[in-house]
């Protein structure tokens, strides 16, 4: 091919938000809260892979949500929202909202998409990561992709659950009791046919067990793949940011973000979801190992070690230094 | 004739901004429009020009003649479906008056005038497109057509419809990691050149678009100049040098490529559109022939080489600056 291509790091496209309109709130299960979400004078919306997110503005911070249709274009996008009374706001913010408020929200972000060549996808969701789920299970029925989902909720609270037992029939077991669960999953990885992979989304021991147990039972780490939920980050190892350009020191303190110390230190960093999902505030490493928490890079650009997403990964090493 | 030749002149891509070219950094977001010395291009993804009938009649017949020019492994019929129906309502837009789309639901209906042809097929059935969307898809728009997949932190080349290569062919490449379809382009490796523009493409987001440029020279108005008929124009290459008729056969051949990360299957979708110009209707816009001369002149002999301009360069040349 001569087609040769040159990539500049700087250039990305017009950040084009969308401003939605609540045009429905549907109280799915006490706690969980779904709202419909249209351009406010109708028309599509832009498709997206099963397990992609939007990035709303909840009043002063901004929350990564799953998508749950099926990504096909369609004029509305569902997000479901459990409220965190303990959380930082966000999840609050979208329960006060009412039938025909406005919103802005980033344009839909993949991170967390299907594998095309897998032979069969076995999905595996806790709790209120039942969201991206939802969506994969959506394209799966819609692209007659084989899968099936293994649900753990509890009582009484399983966000979906009538909908998805139309949608996936006897491919859906759901679960209100963590053992049993975990003993199903379990089982799952150990006899599902070879070049299966493995989706997971829920709470951090989930996602634990999950990557555990695969590992254990000789699963690749590429069909391995999990979606966390961004709020369950440490405080962290206080380290130093030594800025290549400048020469300046700026110390991390533990509990406060890479993104946050530059930007005390007047470094500005452009970023967006400050939750590890976006992508926005990469930058790069010249030296020392970061402490990648995010769920934005790929395996491989981990291993590279030449960049870090600075609103919630760290530093292993006691410096980082970085090409700012 | 006059008119058409100079509307083919009012809507080349001409691509040198300065008297030299290497590889550089030309990667910008797609639809943005540019003015030339004789007019623009670049407002739209797809550029439906006068050619268009005439190009796809000959698409058309190298696929009569070798159906391998379309490739689609199995994993990729969702992103085939996804290019489609991504592009069809782009080409409606485009011509607003000779097609028009219909849409009931995954039922539609498909209308284009230009090519008498009226289709309507069910979204994601493929029994409703016996052909297969890629294909049907390049029965339409005049760019090949290449469908990326993003797996294991890679891209791979895993479908495509590729008529009118520049001196390569799909189906050799088809399954290849992207890293290995670059793998005989000179002066790119050791800068990461392709490293770079592998994870650039693997961190566009749903609906992104970009495009960039890319040249060579052709002789004679022939698109298909795939590896796979090399034997029959290869030599022309040659035989051109001495023919008095060498500025109306030695083309400027621009591709304008464009990126698409398309929503709802992930792949990256890669558009080449082929525009061919003739160094006498190049000349027609003095600005353009002396920059183009000074261009070749200057270009390093590997580049030239791998463009398959070392035979006819210096004749080119020549014509170019006598003028």
């Amino acid at each position: 091919m001569t087609a040769t291509l040159t990539a500049p790091g700087a250039l990305r496209a017009d950040d084009g938000r969308l401003v939605l309109e609540v045009a429905g709130v549907v109280d799915e299960v006490p706690g969980t809260r779904t709202l419909v979400l249209r351009r406010p004078g109708g028309g599509l919306l832009p498709a997206h892979p099963p397990g992609s997110h939007v990035v709303l503005d909840c009043g002063d911070r901004r929350n990564a949500y799953s998508l749950t249709g099926d990504g096909s274009p369609c004029e509305e996008y569902r997000v479901s929202v459990l409220l965190c009374p303990d959380g930082e706001g966000g999840s609050a913010f979208v329960h006060r909202l009412a039938v025909g408020d406005i919103v802005s929200a980033s344009r839909p972000r993949s991170a967390f998409a299907p594998v095309s060549t897998a032979r069969h996808h076995l999905l595996v969701a806790g709790g209120i990561g039942i969201t991206p789920m939802l969506s994969h299970a959506r394209a799966a029925v819609r692209w007659r992709r084989s899968f099936e989902l293994l649900y753990r909720h509890r009582p009484g609270a399983g966000a979906h659950l009538d909908e998805l037992r139309g949608l996936c029939g006897d491919r859906l077991t759901a679960y209100t009791s963590t053992p049993e669960m975990l003993a199903a999953v379990r089982a799952a990885l150990a006899d599902r046919p070879l070049g299966t992979h493995v989706y997971v989304c829920g709470p951090t021991p989930l996602i634990g067990f999950v990557e555990e147990t695969a590992a254990e039972l000789g699963w690749p780490g590429e069909r391995v793949h999990a979606e966390r939920f961004s709020a369950d980050l440490d405080a962290g190892e206080p380290f130093t940011a030594v800025l290549a350009r400048s020469g300046s020191r700026v110390p991390v303190p533990s509990g406060t973000s890479l993104l946050t110390a530059l930007e005390q230190a007047g470094v500005a960093v452009p970023n967006l979801c400050r939750q590890g999902v976006c992508g926005e505030c990469r930058v790069p490493v010249r030296s020392g190992r970061p402490l990648h928490r995010d769920l934005y890079l790929s395996e491989t650009e981990r291993a590279a070690g030449d960049a870090v997403m600075c609103c919630v990964s760290r530093s292993v090493d006691d410096e980082l230094e970085l090409d700012l | 004739m006059t008119t058409a030749l100079s509307a083919r002149v009012a809507r080349f891509p001409f691509p040198f901004a300065t008297d030299s070219y290497r590889y550089l950094t030309n990667v910008e977001p797609a639809r943005t429009p540019v003015t030339t010395a004789a007019g623009g291009w670049g407002a739209g993804v797809l550029d439906v020009d006068d050619d268009y009938a005439v190009e796809l009649a000959e698409r058309a017949a190298v696929l009569a003649a070798d159906p391998t020019r379309c490739q689609e492994l199995p994993h990729m019929r969702v992103a085939s479906w996804d290019a489609l129906t991504t592009l069809l309502p782009e080409l409606a837009a485009a011509c607003p008056g000779e097609t028009s789309l219909e849409r009931d639901g995954d039922r539609w209906t498909w209308r284009n005038d230009l090519l008498g042809t009226a289709r309507t097929f069910t979204v994601g059935d493929d029994d409703s497109l016996p052909e297969g969307p890629l294909a049907f898809l390049g029965s339409q728009i005049q760019d090949d057509v290449v469908l990326l997949d993003q797996r294991e932190g890679a891209l791979w080349a895993d479908a495509g419809l590729v008529t009118f290569a520049a001196d390569w062919s799909m189906g050799f490449d088809v399954g290849m990691r992207f890293l290995e379809v670059h793998g005989p382009v000179p002066r790119v490796h050791e800068a990461g050149v392709v490293q770079r523009a592998e994870r650039f493409l693997m961190r566009l987001q749903p609906g992104e678009e970009y495009r960039r440029t890319n040249w060579t020279m052709t002789v004679d108005r022939r698109l298909d100049t795939s590896t796979e008929t090399y034997a029959e124009w290869g030599r022309d290459r040659r035989l051109v040098v001495g023919d008095p008729a060498l500025p109306d056969r030695l083309h400027l051949r621009v591709e304008v490529q464009h990126l698409i990360r398309l929503g709802v299957s992930n792949a990256i979708c890669f558009l080449v559109r082929t525009h061919l110009l003739s160094l006498r209707e190049l000349a027609t816009v003095p600005e353009w022939r002396q920059r183009f001369g000074a261009v070749l002149a200057e270009l390093p002999d590997d580049m030239a080489d791998y463009k398959g301009l070392t035979r006819f360069r210096a004749a080119a040349v020549d014509w170019l600056t006598a003028g």
